[in-house]
Formats: structure tokens, sequence, C-alpha cells
């Protein structure tokens, strides 16, 4: 067991995978000698020189369109996107192709990548730095998108991306890379993808969250439990897409009550397919209108004001409680 | 401080055969007669199943597709000079290369018929030939990967050969496959077919470059025009650049000058745009015409020798249409098998909902 933060973790789980498979390369900009702009493949080009930790030119399109042809030729690339604001130019690549290989040749091709995305606010940066886009990603058809929210699942979801035969586009929450530690055992985790994790049982009201949302929503419901009692139902997305409908409903079914905390902007957002998941499967167990916190469908301000538009652990407070008191 | 030149560059232009089939005899390359007969069997291949594809389509056969007819000496002879290990890339128009790494016509059929089967290389197709891609000009960069894995995985001297047209040149990501290509130091061959037109867009409209050949100068890469219609050229200048790339020295951008003698797909009237005059001073230099004067010259090909070929094709072409035709049964719910490689309830979920709706709506009749 050690403790560490989630780029660490991240870290562990690359080092792990191409330790073990020489398959595994990393490529993306800054990623080699730099170790990247966030030190997440720090150390990796020392240990497996740069022809597996490709420094690359800067392209995005490049960068995903190449190692669609990696992946192709049965390499597991996992790229960098330096920010998700620059992360869009990978999408005609990602979409057009990465996605569709499969399909295109009822799977005699397909494209086992990983796409790496930091994404998320809250760390004071320039503009184009602190979006939160899993919703766009997650419509595309083909596409897996997952988003851990701490150090051990960071690490195991890692390794399930990597190992994961599909493209993976694994978001990072960027403020908690270093926001706290946690203990990650000794021996490699894995998850399967497209499953959500409930982190802590309850019967009262189900609480669904995601990434660095995940981190101010235990605390919101650490602190509705000690103020009221109130028995809450935790559930870590950890997939966006695809997502998973048994989890989410199995809970509501029992709960009766939902309210979902997310850091991207409210309409078609994830919250928005959760709550119709919940509309087509147990809308017959509500008792109360489920509450979306979320951001709003603003442009993302500059960090001056940023912290007025993410969603705090006061409003996931308060948003829980409304749906416990209705 | 004085201001000074730097580099000098300069353009190569390649031709070997003109357009009444003369040879030039310095750099006529060594190739065997059954060869060079093998190499017109498959330009012809290439011509009459596209005539045929275009018949068929007028009937109602077949869905769109874009004709190749007149660029067969721009993707044979390059397919020809490829090995079976080299990975190819192309776009939607490389019918003859397609064709000449074994895939079939009835599967091209397939294909233009709406069916992803179509794409799936069957026995006899190259495992490394890569499905049509649409997205003008995204297939280069999947070149650039593949030769970068080959590398990897120590098998340096595979190539990988992708193909656009000239449209595809002012794609960004054309620019950054030249890029990390020559970056990367990789064995890939981009072969641009400029066929003059980009749908209704000219080529004096695409770019102010003189030769789009002149575009690899700047990415530290060598670029070569050659008379796209003159197979001989073509196969030289694509044999070159792959020995070059199996040696580890890197890519080679080649500009083959051609022209789309029919519409961009069936779905467009190039009459809109240009003229019928423009196509006839292309059809004289049809590239199947000289390279059958080159062989007749040669003595190796007659008139006998053409009409023995043509009833092949006409038979061949007859039983795989017939066996295109004869083909059914297709599972309707395999886009839910190829969503991902692992199973998800999600999916499984609204495949259940749509065999049940498709139940419903065959009982309507």
């Amino acid at each position: 067991m050690a403790k560490l933060n989630m780029v660490q973790a991240i870290n562990l789980a690359l080092d792990e995978m191409m330790a073990e498979d020489p398959s595994v390369v990393v490529l993306g900009e800054d990623v080699g000698v730099d170790g990247g702009v966030f030190r997440v493949t720090e150390g990796l080009i020392e240990k497996y020189g740069e022809a597996r930790v490709i420094d690359t030119p800067l392209a995005e399109s490049a960068i995903i369109g190449t190692a669609i042809g990696m992946a192709l030729a049965g390499l597991k690339p996992v790229g960098e996107m330096q920010f998700c604001g620059f992360s869009y130019i990978m999408i005609p690549q990602l979409e057009g192709h990465g996605s569709r290989y499969r399909s295109r040749t009822h799977g005699q091709f397909h494209v086992p990548l990983v796409m790496r995305v930091p994404y998320g606010g809250g760390v004071r940066a320039l503009e184009h730095h602190s979006e939160s886009r899993e919703a766009s990603l997650g419509h595309f058809p083909g596409v897996k998108v997952v988003i851990p929210s701490g150090p051990r699942n960071a690490r195991s979801l890692m390794r399930a991306a990597i190992l994961d035969p599909d493209p993976v586009v694994y978001m990072e929450p960027k403020r908690s890379y270093r926001a706290f530690k946690e203990e990650v055992p000794e021996a490699p985790e894995t998850v399967e993808i497209g499953k959500a994790q409930v982190i802590q049982e309850g019967t009262d009201v189900t609480v669904i969250a995601w990434g660095a949302m995940m981190h101010t929503t235990k605390k919101a419901v650490e602190e509705i439990r000690q103020a009221r009692g109130a028995s809450i139902e935790l559930i870590d997305l950890l997939t966006i897409s695809p997502m998973d409908t048994e989890t989410i409903c199995a809970s509501v079914r029992k709960t009766g009550r939902l309210a979902v905390v997310q850091e991207a902007p409210l309409s078609f957002g994830p919250a928005s397919e959760i709550i119709a998941t919940v509309n087509d499967h147990a809308l017959m167990h509500l008792e109360a209108p489920v509450k979306r916190v979320c951001g709003y469908d603003v442009v993302t301000p500059y960090f001056g004001r940023e912290n007025l538009y993410l969603p705090t652990l006061g409003r996931a407070r308060r948003g829980i409680e409304e749906v416990l008191d209705f | 401080m004085p201001k000074k030149e730097l580099d000098t560059f300069r353009v190569s232009y390649l031709s070997i055969l003109d357009e009444d089939g003369n040879v030039d005899k310095d750099l006529e390359p060594k190739l065997k007669k059954p060869e060079l007969i093998e190499l017109y069997r498959q330009m012809v291949w290439a011509r009459r199943t596209d005539e045929r594809m275009l018949k068929l389509q007028r009937q109602g056969r077949i869905g769109t597709f874009g004709p190749s007819t007149g660029q067969e000496a721009a993707q044979c002879a390059v397919a020809f000079a490829m090995k079976k290990q080299d990975w190819f890339a192309g776009a939607f128009r490389e019918h003859g290369v397609r064709l000449l790494r074994g895939e079939t016509l009835t599967r091209q059929l397939l294909y233009y018929n709406g069916q992803e089967e179509g794409n799936v290389n069957e026995e006899g197709a190259n495992p490394r030939n890569l499905p049509i891609s649409v997205i003008v000009g995204a297939q280069p960069l999947h070149a650039v990967g593949l030769a970068y894995a080959m590398r990897l995985q120590g098998e340096p001297e595979t190539c990988a050969v992708t193909f656009m047209g000239d449209g595809a040149t002012s794609e960004g990501d054309f620019h950054e496959a030249m890029n990390f290509a020559a970056v990367w130091n990789l064995p890939v061959l981009f072969v641009v077919q400029n066929n003059q037109w980009a749908i209704s867009v000219p080529r004096s409209k695409q770019t102010k470059s003189a030769t789009i050949a002149q575009k690899a100068i700047a990415y530290g890469m060598p670029g070569i025009q050659v008379d796209g219609n003159d197979a001989l050229a073509v196969y030289v200048a694509a044999a070159e650049a792959l020995d070059r790339g199996r040696s580890g020295e890197g890519p080679t951008l080649i500009e083959a000058v051609t022209y789309r003698l029919m519409m961009h797909t069936t779905a467009d009237d190039q009459y809109k745009y240009r003229t019928k005059e423009e196509e006839d001073l292309w059809w004289r230099r049809d590239p199947l015409v000289r390279f059958r004067a080159y062989l007749e010259a040669k003595k190796i090909w007659s008139e006998k020798d053409q009409e023995a070929l043509e009833e092949e094709y006409r038979v061949e072409i007859e039983k795989q249409v017939k066996a295109f035709e004869g083909m059914s049964g297709w599972k309707p719910d395999a886009p839910f098998d190829h969503v991902f490689g692992t199973r998800h309830e999600r999916i499984e979920q609204q495949r259940r909902e749509f065999l049940a709706e498709i139940a419903k709506e065959a009982d309507r009749g």
C-alpha cells in the first residue's frame, strides 16, 4: 500500500501497463522529456525509451490520427490531449474513424486506443483550459468515455482503458490531480468499463456525481449526514458512456429520490441522460422531482469568476437537501 | 550580416511512355514480359469493372459511387510496385488498387450497395487493406501510424501507402501526416492522384503551388510529379519511393497527374463546371491505350490477346455480379454486434427494442 495522488496513480498505471505489454505506447505534446505539462507521464521516457514515449509535433488531429493507425496495426497507444479545450480537433478522427473501424469492418479491424484528456475548472488557468465536455464525447457511438474521481480508481480505470479493445476517452479532472492522496494497493486493480460504483449505501436519496464533483459531493453528503442523519446512497458514475443503467435505476428504485451533481453545463449533459434513463426505467419509484446541480450554459468564464460558476459544496448540499425535503 | 540564399529547391517530373505509347528507353523499367502483361490486365480489369458498376448504378442496382476510369495507371502501377506485406490506406477512388490487392468486384458491389460486409477482407484479399475512407484527407494519418507500429514491432521494411486526391492536399490532416511521417522518418508513400478536379473545384483554385509534388519539400521529404497516365512512370516512381522507405530513408510524396474522366460520383453532373472538350483532350491520353500500344510495339500483346481478355472479363464480371445479386439474409441487428468489442447492457437493451420494433413493422406488412 502506498498513498498516492491522482497524478502519481495514473503514472503508476501507465508504468505498469508499459512494463507488462510492449505494445503500449504513449504519445502527445511534451509527454516525453518534460513528462507532460502535469507530469502524468514523468519518468516513462527514461524507462521505456523515446520509441514508446513519443514527443509528437504539436498537432492534436495527428496525435489521434496516427494513434488510430498504430492501434489498427496492433499497438495500444495512449495519447494525450494537453487540455480538454484543445481536444475538439481530435473529434473528426475520433468520430470519423476511431469509433467506426470496428463497425465499418464488422470487427475485422478495431481501434484499442486511449485518449487522455485533462479537463475541468478550478485550477486558475488560462482560457480554454477549464472546460468539461464529457457530454459531447459521450454522444459518439463506438467511443467509451470514463472519468476517475480519485487516485485509486484513476489507476484501475486507466488499466481497464488500456486493456479495452475500443477507443476510450479517459478524462482527468485536473482539479483532483494533486488535491488529495489515497491508499492505492500494491497489486494492480481493474474495473469494468460501463459500471458505476456505489461508494456509500443509503436509503433516503441517491446522489450521483463523477470526476472532480465527486470530491465536492462527498463532502456535501457527509455534512448532510452529520447535520440530519440522512441515509444517502452515493454513486460514482465512472463511465459516462456507455452509461450504467442498472446501477442508477436499482438505486433510485430503492431510495425514490435522486440528485445529480455535474460540473459541465446544464443542457444536454450526462445529468440529463441520467434523468432520462430513470424516466425510462424507474419513474414510478420517484417520490420527488430529480435535482440537477450543474454548471451553467455560459461560455466558461476566465478564472476571476470561475468559482462563482463551478458547482460548490453549498450548492451540492442545498440541492440534495431540496430533494430530501420535498 | 549579409542576406544570403540558404537553399534552393527543384521539382522533378517523370514521364516514360508518351501519349502514343513511345517509350524512353533510358528510363524504361526492367519489368519482365509476364509482369508487363499482368499490369496491363489489372488496368483493364479496373476499367471494365468500373464501367460495369456505372451501368449497375444507372439501373438502380447499386448506390452512389465514384468512378475511377482514367486513373488506372496512377492506381494499379503503385499497387503493382507494393509488396504483399505493405499496408494500403486509401480514400474512395482507388478501385484499381483494391482489385489488384485481392478485393473482388462482388465485394465492391456490396460496399456500394450499402453493406458494411463489403469492407470485410475476405480470403484472397490482402488483410492489410484498410477499408474505404470517405472523409477527405483523413486516412494519411492512419498510414503514418501503421508505419510507426510496423517499425516498432520489428517490421521496418513494411511500407504504408496512402492515396488521396488533389482536393485532400488542402486538408490539415494531409499536412500533419506529411509532417509526422517526415519527423518520424517512416516508410510512408503518399500518392496524390491529381485528377484536376475536387468535385467542381479545379486544381488551380485548390492551391497556389505550381505543383503538388513541391509540398513535400517543406516537410523535408522527396516529392516527384509523374505523368499519372503513364503506368511505367508511376511504377518507377513508386518502386523507388518504396525502396527508399524500406531502407530507412523515410517518406515520399508522388503527385500523379491524371484526370477523372467521369463524374465525381454518380450523383454529380460534371458538365455544370467543365466541358466535354476538356474531357476529350484527356481521353486522348488514356492510360490503357498507350500501355497497350507499348505492349504491342514490344510484340507481347495482340488484337487476339485483347479479344480473349475482353471475353474472359465479360464472363468474370457476369459471374461476380450474379454472386452479388444472389446475396441476401443480412443480419438486421449486426450494427449492435459491432459498436464495441465488449457487451454492454445499455446497447443490448436497445437491440431488443430494435428487434421488437422491426418485428412489429413486419407484422404490419
